[in-house]
């Protein structure tokens, strides 16, 4: 009895040991992770601080919620703010918009017999995705400039006089941004979802046809219903993400025309932070922004888990 | 034998509408890449006029020749080179290792040291903590603030993770019961038999190198850091000045180069937008089918 109770003990002991070797090997990384996840955190310090650059922290006055207050009661900076947040929730909106594109892509797609040419397809509207947003600049520059193809081809057909100022000017300019983010992601979006189709049981579609389903019917009530996991789980990551419009597209985007309807929150932290002086504005706008995404991740995956019974983190 | 149901002319009318709808779809998507590369062999002079749209008229190579001449460009190559290798080597080892090592249900905490890594997907300090926090580490304006921030990410770690619970388990068994520890189980089977999706992450991990531009703006000042994706987004800003400077940059060969290969603002940009999107033409067809499964697996999240 005695002796079982031993051998059991320095049986688990040795587990515990191999455990802990096992959690030894992955500390390097526990640090890296922290390093740069975890520990920029304490930056939000300096919310709280008139922070000056060459001075450091502890030379600079502390002035409690005097920023977060501006953010409020400083009347030209409400408006700015009321701009940038307009501007942001309409590109989060038109891409919210625009994510059910990709559906019709793959619904249709699907209808391509020619597998050679579906695979063309695929492969090359992919391809915008894999190039960064300096090179879709560089794109859209060769395109749309007083010399570019667009330009030259309107007045040769004689529709225009005048070149158009396509990226100089501010008409349209969130339009604009959404055809481009559909020009990028249109095809990778779809990918999912053709994958999806392809996982679609044969024989649904034999019984569809048997009935005498046509084409459309079969696309209504057979594929689509079958994407409507994805798309919804997709949805939900969209509005989760609504304030994070990322800065690449906007900051190679923008320009002293556009500048008003192009700053999202991400920009703008980045012009009033990095280019302007107002470092610790910048940082309690960005903190302002982390809560409040992290509160709506964690609602819509509250609502998440109540309607489809799933979480989506 | 099965017959062929005979097409109803409104199936012939729909496929042909689809067809061409994809066609017009897919040209969009492709067509200024076309167009990018014809005007970086066309005469100069044509190109710059607008004049270079369906073909390339009177061909030539020396853009491609002169732009590498230009002030920081190879070493902005060079850089971004490095930084695409090692990142992806650095990321897909460490995404293979922890990824594995989070299977290992006898780890000490083992579900909170995986929700440790995975929760930081979903917060962000934001710009100037990072700043700050690189600045603290010294990672300003050197290489390594390329790297080592990449080395652990999260969605990669859920990729590698889920492919490998879905292997065997009894193949790590036998081999301990060989005598082998994690780690020679980890080099000799895991690995291995991980390539699809290690793949994957390879080349989500080269991609991201490659393209990120964001890093450069915001930590690097010194010159000879630059990446090539910031180096020719400060072209396209200042492509006029550049044509003057490398135009009169003095020596008799250019000053006896035609209007055709004289450098313009237009085959500046083009030319070096051409080099920057060249790698990812080339290699990507190839790593096509590796996306689709990646993002797949990803999908069914762990």
């Amino acid at each position: 009895m005695k002796n079982q109770q031993k051998k059991a003990k320095s049986a688990k002991a040795k587990s515990d040991a191999q455990g802990r070797r096992l959690f030894y090997c992955i500390v390097p990384f526990i640090i890296l992770s922290f390093l740069f996840a975890y520990f920029p955190l304490h930056g939000w310090i300096y919310a709280f601080f008139d922070y000056k650059p060459p001075l450091k922290l502890s030379q600079c006055e502390f002035v409690g919620w005097k920023w977060f207050a501006t953010l409020f009661a400083n009347k030209t900076q409400v408006s700015q703010m009321v701009q940038v947040l307009k501007n942001t929730f309409a590109m989060s909106f038109l891409g919210i918009l625009t994510s059910i594109l990709p559906i019709g892509f793959a619904i249709f797609l699907n209808e391509i017999k020619s597998t050679k040419f579906k695979n063309a397809v695929q492969t090359l509207t992919t391809l915008p995705n894999f190039i960064s947003w300096v090179l879709v600049y560089s794109v859209a520059f060769s395109l749309f400039t007083d010399s570019g193809m667009v330009n030259t081809l309107l007045q040769q057909w004689g529709i225009i006089t005048t070149p158009i100022k396509f990226l100089d000017s501010d008409a349209h300019t969130w339009l604009w941004m959404a055809l481009w983010n559909l020009w990028k992601g249109l095809g990778w979006g779809a990918i999912m979802y053709i994958a999806a189709i392809a996982g679609i049981d044969a024989e649904l579609y034999e019984a569809a046809k048997v009935d005498g389903a046509n084409r459309f019917q079969v696309m209504k009530n057979i594929t689509l219903p079958a994407l409507m996991p994805t798309f919804f789980v997709l949805l939900m990551m969209s509005v989760a993400n609504f304030l994070n419009n990322g800065m690449d597209q906007y900051y190679v985007f923008q320009n002293s025309f556009n500048k008003e309807h192009i700053q999202v929150l991400d920009l703008y932290v980045y012009n009033i932070g990095m280019t302007g002086s107002s470092l610790s504005l910048a940082t309690a706008i960005s903190m302002l922004k982390s809560i409040v995404s992290v509160t709506l991740l964690v609602v819509v995956n509250f609502v998440s888990k109540k309607t489809r019974g799933e979480s989506i983190i | 034998m099965k017959k062929r149901k005979k097409m109803t002319s409104s199936d012939v009318a729909f496929n042909i509408f689809n067809y061409a709808v994809f066609l017009i779809i897919t040209l969009i998507c492709v067509y200024p890449f076309y167009y990018m590369i014809i005007n970086t062999v066309s005469s100069n002079d044509l190109s710059a006029n607008g004049a270079i749209n369906f073909l390339p008229k009177g061909i030539h190579l020396d853009n491609y020749k002169q732009v590498l001449s230009l002030q920081g460009l190879p070493t902005a190559a060079l850089i971004s080179l490095f930084r695409t290798v090692l990142g992806m080597a650095a990321t897909v080892l460490a995404s293979a290792f922890l990824g594995f090592m989070f299977t290992q249900e006898k780890m000490w905490h083992r579900k909170f040291w995986y929700r440790f890594f995975i929760i930081t997907m979903y917060f962000n300090a934001g710009l100037i903590p990072m700043f700050v926090t690189m600045k603290t580490l010294h990672l300003t304006n050197t290489f390594w603030v390329y790297v080592i921030p990449a080395i652990v990410q999260p969605f990669n770690i859920i990729l590698v993770k889920t492919y490998i619970e879905s292997m065997p388990k009894s193949l790590q068994e036998a081999a301990e019961i060989d005598g082998a520890g994690v780690l020679t189980v980890f080099w000799k089977i895991v690995l291995p038999l991980a390539k699809p999706i290690l793949a994957t992450v390879a080349i989500f991990a080269a991609v991201g190198q490659w393209n990120s531009f964001q890093d450069t703006l915001i930590y690097i000042t010194d010159q000879k850091l630059y990446s090539l994706q910031y180096l020719l987004y400060t072209y396209i800003n200042q492509a006029s000045s550049l044509a003057a400077m490398v135009r009169s940059s003095g020596t008799a060969a250019i000053s006896a180069a035609s209007l055709a290969t004289q450098q313009t603002p237009t085959s500046i940009r083009m030319t070096v937008s051409v080099i920057v999107v060249l790698p990812i033409l080339f290699v990507y067809p190839i790593f096509q089918r590796f996306f689709v499964k990646g993002i797949m697996i990803g999908s069914v999240k762990g």
